[in-house]
């Protein structure tokens, strides 16, 4: 059993990804079978955009043990108005200098519910926002 | 399909030095990253007009072939320098999005 946490800013678009990088590296280099290496690591790209885009700065944890990888995607606020929309594919609250990017399509929560065995998300306003995404090994 | 052999199809120039003798086993295009995160496969050859450090960003994460800017578009310097770092080829083509997938398509490279 191992974790490790990536400190993720509001706004360093130029850094974006580097934490995913990483935790791609870490699960490769440790033997995790290369679909579930895939599907973390979109997970991990799309949270830690998120964090990047629309918190005002969080981190990125990621476990693993023989059994289960969790990763979690943990901020410091604003928190997310409606949680229902901001899962809804194509809903995006993204300003348009981040759009020009060619982010905030909407795919950012979905494609982590997509790419993940288990998704939790708790958010409250002022607060933050939690996110969980669970992967499990044994039935692989 | 190599992507020295997509060079030559497209009329491309490389970016970056030497990521050559990478296979391509699929081609797509989109400019929405979060898109090509869904849809991405590995040894993709990605034609975007995005030329930005997250476009390497998606493509490592995808251990892609290439990234191929249509249109004359020209990769931003300090992504083509950590493109080169991750093994990923950066091509830019006087041909359109449209153009290069169809080439893409006629020589047998299919979609993702």
């Amino acid at each position: 059993m191992f974790s490790r946490v990536f400190p993720v800013q509001k706004g360093m678009f130029d850094t974006a990804g580097e934490a995913s990088s990483k935790i791609k590296k870490i699960l490769k280099k440790v033997g995790i079978p290369p679909d579930i290496v895939r599907d973390v690591a979109i997970a991990a790209y799309e949270t830690e955009l998120n964090l990047v885009i629309h918190s005002l700065g969080g981190e990125l944890t990621l476990s693993v043990n023989p059994e289960i990888i969790e990763l979690i995607s943990q901020d410091v606020g604003p928190g997310i108005n409606d949680v229902n929309m901001a899962l809804k594919e194509g809903y995006s609250t993204a300003p348009d200098d981040v759009r020009d990017m060619g982010f905030g399509a909407g795919m950012g929560l979905p494609n982590v519910q997509r790419h993940c065995h288990e998704f939790q998300i708790a958010s409250e306003l002022g607060r933050g926002t939690t996110i969980r995404a669970k992967y499990f090994l044994k039935n692989n | 399909m190599l992507v020295s052999d997509l060079i030559k199809l497209i009329d491309a120039e490389e970016q970056t030095t030497g990521v050559l003798d990478q296979t391509i086993a699929c081609g797509y295009t989109c400019d929405l990253l979060s898109w090509v995160m869904a849809k991405g496969k590995a040894n993709c050859a990605w034609v975007t007009v995005q030329t930005h450090m997250n476009v390497v960003a998606v493509a490592s994460l995808h251990d892609m072939a290439c990234v191929v800017c249509p249109e004359g578009v020209r990769m931003e310097e300090a992504s083509v320098a950590k493109a080169a770092q991750e093994g990923i080829a950066v091509l830019s083509s006087p041909k359109t999005a449209y153009d290069i997938c169809a080439l893409l398509h006629e020589a047998g490279v299919p979609s993702v």
